[in-house]
């Protein structure tokens, strides 16, 4: 039951992320912003990046236990 | 720049240390105490995936395209989400099956075919040797630079003859590294312990070395990323860079394209599988790697871009070759330290990804594409009894030598060209070919062998057309008129725009066409035609692998082998001593002490098989059992007779479950039933007991008088007044008695008349409380009355309601003290969710009743109180008041603590709510 739970959320991360990662929503952080003096679209890529590798982290360790 | 010989010796060093570890790994493996048997180590060893093109290449798209370096690594972040569905189901089904290559998968899945393995085989090597000779690129380029064979721009000088050539001899080198780990023994399950130890170390010193590059040029060359950022913005023509599609080529599309590929890839390129899948210890290590991996992949990418930046700045554009910038801006700070160290990293990550593909190649060359071959030749037939497990290593060892020696050829033809460079999606392109064929086999059950042989067939052909042979073309080794006019001159069939497709990047162009006929096929011939009972037992098998348990394979084989046959097979390819060992440990499995004892049956015949199959593949496994084991494969029809059978069976039991559920079903209501009516049967006794017994008292008291007074006349006329008063007031008692009863039954059965009127209960209550002054007079009790000043009207029968009110009443009578007594009436409208109702409580100062015996006084013949305070009374008035309250819908209750009186209430509902 634990597991399947743990799968139905890695396929919930793996919808979420194809979203994120892809146009339209990509194109919306294509802009000549900064932020903390780096460029917005790289911050935003690297830090869905580690969002999403913390998801899966969060919910493959929990269910280790 | 740095002497040749401490380069060579550095590389030697590294690989000796390389070789420490992986024999550390296979004696701790022998011992019993892995040390891969560790999520970690697993993790890491995924990250064979990051290979020299990762390395040094990762820069040099950065330089030119920017962020465009990332799909290859988002992709696989993604394709790890999925892998706990998808990498943990192709683990059982290798472990239930015995596979050792992505080739043997697909052969494996559709009926053992070799023509399938074989092809697998192919397109793998076509598609990974080019992959290899850019390792081999990536390694000899390093140390051309590191010794400084090159001009001011790092360009590397001419190479002289083959002879000359250092990459020859590292080809050579981990040619025989890979001898070495791959191959050293043959092993059943195909599992390499010290080689994915190896790669684990590997992994670590490639982020560790590029780490430390990426450090120095970010925070020791410059400023930080604000830095760089800064000054990248400050530079018109590196502004391209930091914004999505600089280039302006590629755009969403491609960027999609991209990230798909990346993550098939991670599952279909054969060094993944091999790792992923085959050398796998423990599927739970799958969990780590689900993140773990993704964050080794995000790791040695955080300084990709200020490298690229920084070199950029530092070289200015079109001089220096982005590629080399890891190693050519240390150098060109005069950090030789540093720059050996990321050369001994770029060497970590070519040689992790060329140790592992050619152990995977040689795998699958040996047992799909040599052991068939052999197989087939008549010779090895009439050598039955040579052992053979040295020729499967020579055949193994040879295949590796003659992959990286084919990886050299091709690095000596292509040398700076197009289709060496861009191979790395090629390559990735040319693997995604397999999706089709494995995904759909783990999850359909309809794929056969010529559906998997067509979308093969179909997808490799398109990618050839689509980007092999334009790449082809683009070096110069083709006429490339082919590309600007199309084949033959037709427009339509142009290679990087086929059909008219224009406008899309040649990767995602290639992909969408290949996947269309790929996919296509697959379906389209698949659906041509009922698997074969073999497809459809391997189909079973691969698709329902996660449900069923640990189950013995499904035979369809009547079998007629000998142990004495079937022992010596295995031992020809798998060693004596190995052997007898497995067959020792299945014996015992099975509870016997003697490996003459087995009985070959069909599940001797399969444990042998998948010994042989973790051998040389499951193909020939297939060929070499059915040799000595008189199989007759059952045909086709037999098989769906059985199965028919066996449904027909199943649907029966199904029928007989349903109909025995009905049945106690059916069962519990009637025993319900039963239940009940025992019941009422022993209430109705009860009653009857009660009744007689209730008439016996006043007729044996009335027949008592009434004999004292016949048998003596001389009773004086006093008594004998007394004695009539007596026999009077019992016969009352028992008319009252027989009323109540008839009563009683009246309106439990329904048949009492109601003459229902408008009631005003204030009347009523007041006229109650009149009719029994009396008897409150005679216990010198008071009443007291509390009335609302009106009441709405009540629907019921004022006869009934009456009887009610005056039993209650009299009941308090009894039992309120003689002169002290005191009795509450009151009456009042209540209002709630429910509707209005009218209440009327009647409380007494009484000596209270006992809580457990409140519910009794409800009970017929149950009076309260115990027997000697028991007063006069028939024990039915509160039973009939009951039932009437519960015919007019409310309900009559009873509050009381001992000591303390008690109060009988009754509510009514109003039928209409009064005017407000």
């Amino acid at each position: 039951m634990r597991k399947g739970l743990a799968g139905q959320r890695l396929v919930a991360v793996f919808i979420a992320g194809l979203l994120l990662l892809n146009y339209p929503i990509l194109s919306l952080f294509d802009r000549p912003l900064s932020l903390f003096g780096l460029p917005l679209l790289h911050v935003y890529l690297f830090v869905v990046w580690l969002a999403l590798i913390v998801a899966a982290a969060w919910i493959v360790e929990r269910g280790a236990r | 720049m740095l002497p040749g010989w401490l380069i060579v010796a550095a590389s030697f060093a590294y690989l000796l240390l390389l070789f420490a570890v992986a024999h550390f790994g296979d004696r701790r493996a022998d011992q019993g105490r892995s040390i891969i048997d560790n999520p970690w180590v697993y993790s890491l060893s995924l990250a064979v995936y990051c290979t020299a093109w990762t390395y040094f290449g990762s820069v040099g798209r950065a330089a030119s395209g920017g962020l465009w370096f990332l799909p290859t690594y988002l992709g696989p972040t993604l394709g790890l989400a999925l892998a706990w569905l998808v990498v943990l189901k192709m683990i059982r089904i290798a472990r239930s099956q015995r596979i050792t290559s992505i080739a043997d998968f697909v052969a494996s899945r559709y009926g053992k075919s070799h023509l399938l393995g074989g092809l697998v085989t192919l397109i793998a090597v076509v598609g990974i040797v080019p992959y290899i000779a850019l390792q081999l690129k990536a390694i000899s380029s390093g140390y051309a630079l590191l010794v400084g064979e090159h001009d001011s721009l790092f360009r590397v000088s001419a190479q002289g003859g083959w002879w000359q050539d250092g990459t020859l001899y590292i080809a050579l080198t981990l040619a025989a590294f890979t001898v070495l780990f791959g191959t050293r023994h043959l092993d059943t399950t195909e599992r390499h312990e010290g080689m994915v130890a190896a790669i684990a170390f590997e992994s670590v010193v490639k982020l560790l070395a590029f780490l430390a590059v990426g450090i120095y040029v970010t925070y020791w060359l410059y400023d930080g990323f604000g830095d760089l950022y800064a000054r990248a913005l400050a530079v018109p023509e590196l502004n391209d860079l930091l914004v999505f599609d600089g280039g302006g080529k590629l755009g969403y599309g491609g960027w999609f394209a991209h990230v798909l590929l990346a993550m098939l890839s991670i599952i279909f390129l054969p060094r993944q599988f091999q790792i992923a899948v085959v050398e796998n210890v423990n599927e739970q290590h799958l969990r780590r790697a689900t993140w773990a991996f993704p964050a080794y992949l995000l790791a040695i990418n955080l300084f990709v871009l200020p490298i690229a930046i920084g070199g950029l700045l530092h070289f200015g554009q079109g001089t220096v070759d982005p590629d080399t910038f890891v190693l050519t801006l240390p150098m060109a700070h005069e950090n030789a330290a540093l720059a050996l160290f990321v050369f001994i990293g770029g060497l970590s990550a070519a040689t992790g990804m060329v140790i592992v593909e050619a152990i995977a190649l040689s795998t699958m060359v040996c047992n799909d594409l040599v052991m068939p071959m052999l197989l087939r030749s008549r010779r090895l037939h009439l050598a039955r009894e040579r052992d053979l497990t040295g020729l499967l290593l020579g055949i193994r060892r040879g295949a590796i030598v003659l992959l990286l020696l084919l990886g050299y050829l091709y690095f000596r033809l292509a040398g700076e060209a197009y289709a060496l460079v861009s191979i790395g999606l090629i390559s990735f392109a040319a693997v995604a070919q397999f999706a089709p064929a494995v995904l759909g086999g783990m999850y359909w059950r309809g794929g056969t062998r010529e559906g998997a042989l067509a979308g093969l067939l179909a997808g490799f052909g398109v990618w050839a057309y689509t980007l092999l042979l334009p790449s082809f073309a683009k070096s110069g080794w083709l006429d490339s008129s082919f590309l600007e006019h199309g084949l033959f001159g037709l427009g339509w069939l142009k290679p990087e725009q086929l059909f008219g497709l224009a406008g899309w990047d040649n990767i995602s162009h290639a992909l969408f066409w290949s996947m269309v006929a790929n996919i296509g096929a697959y379906v389209l011939v698949s659906l041509a035609r009922v698997p074969t009972g073999a497809e459809a037992t391997q189909g079973a098998a691969f698709v329902d692998v996660l449900r069923r348990a640990q189950s013995r394979p499904a035979s369809f084989w009547r079998s007629g082998a000998e142990v004495r046959e079937l022992l010596p097979l295995v031992a020809r390819f798998l060693g004596q001593h190995r052997t007898e060992e497995a067959f020792r440990a299945y014996a015992r499995a099975h509870g016997l002490d003697d490996v003459a004892r087995l009985k070959a049956d069909p599940e001797l015949v399969h444990f042998a098989e998948s010994l042989l199959a973790g051998a040389i593949g499951s193909a020939s496994a297939r060929v070499m059992v059915s040799t000595v084991v008189q199989e007759e494969p059952l045909g086709l029809d037999e098989v769906m007779d059985i199965l028919d059978e066996a449904s027909q069976v199943r649907a029966y039991s199904h029928q007989l479950e349903e109909k025995s559920r009905a049945l106690e079903a059916a069962t519990a209501e009637l025993r319900a039933a039963n239940e009940q009516l025992k019941e009422l049967d022993r209430l109705k006794d009860d009653f009857m007991s009660s009744v007689t017994h209730e008439l016996r008292t006043p007729l044996t008291s009335i027949r008592a008088f009434s004999e004292m007074m016949l048998e003596d006349p001389q009773i004086a006329l006093e008594d004998r007044q007394r004695f009539l008063g007596i026999i009077v007031s019992e016969t009352v008692r028992l008319t009252r008695l027989v009323n109540q009863v008839l009563d009683m039954a009246k309106i439990e059965s329904g048949h009492a008349e109601w003459h229902n009127t408008d009631i005003d209960l204030c009347e009523l209550v007041r006229h109650s409380v009149e009719a029994t002054q009396q008897l409150f007079r005679d216990r010198a009790a008071v009443v007291q009355l509390h009335l609302p000043p009106s009441m709405p009207t009540l629907r019921a029968d004022h006869d009934r309601l009456l009887q009610v009110m005056l039993n209650l009443l009299s009941n308090a009578a009894k039992f309120v003290p003689v002169g002290s007594g005191r009795v509450d009436v009151s009456l009042r409208c209540e209002r709630d969710a429910g509707g209005a109702r009218a209440r009327v409580d009647v409380k007494d100062n009484g000596p209270g009743i006992d809580p457990a015996q409140q519910p009794v006084v409800f009970q017929k013949f149950r009076q309260g109180g115990d027997e000697r305070s028991r007063p006069q009374g028939t024990g039915l008035g509160l039973p009939i008041s009951r039932q009437i309250i519960e015919h007019f819908g409310g309900r009559l209750w009873l509050r009381s603590a001992p000591g303390d009186g008690a109060t009988f209430s009754f509510e009514l509902p109003l039928t209409s709510a009064p005017a407000e």
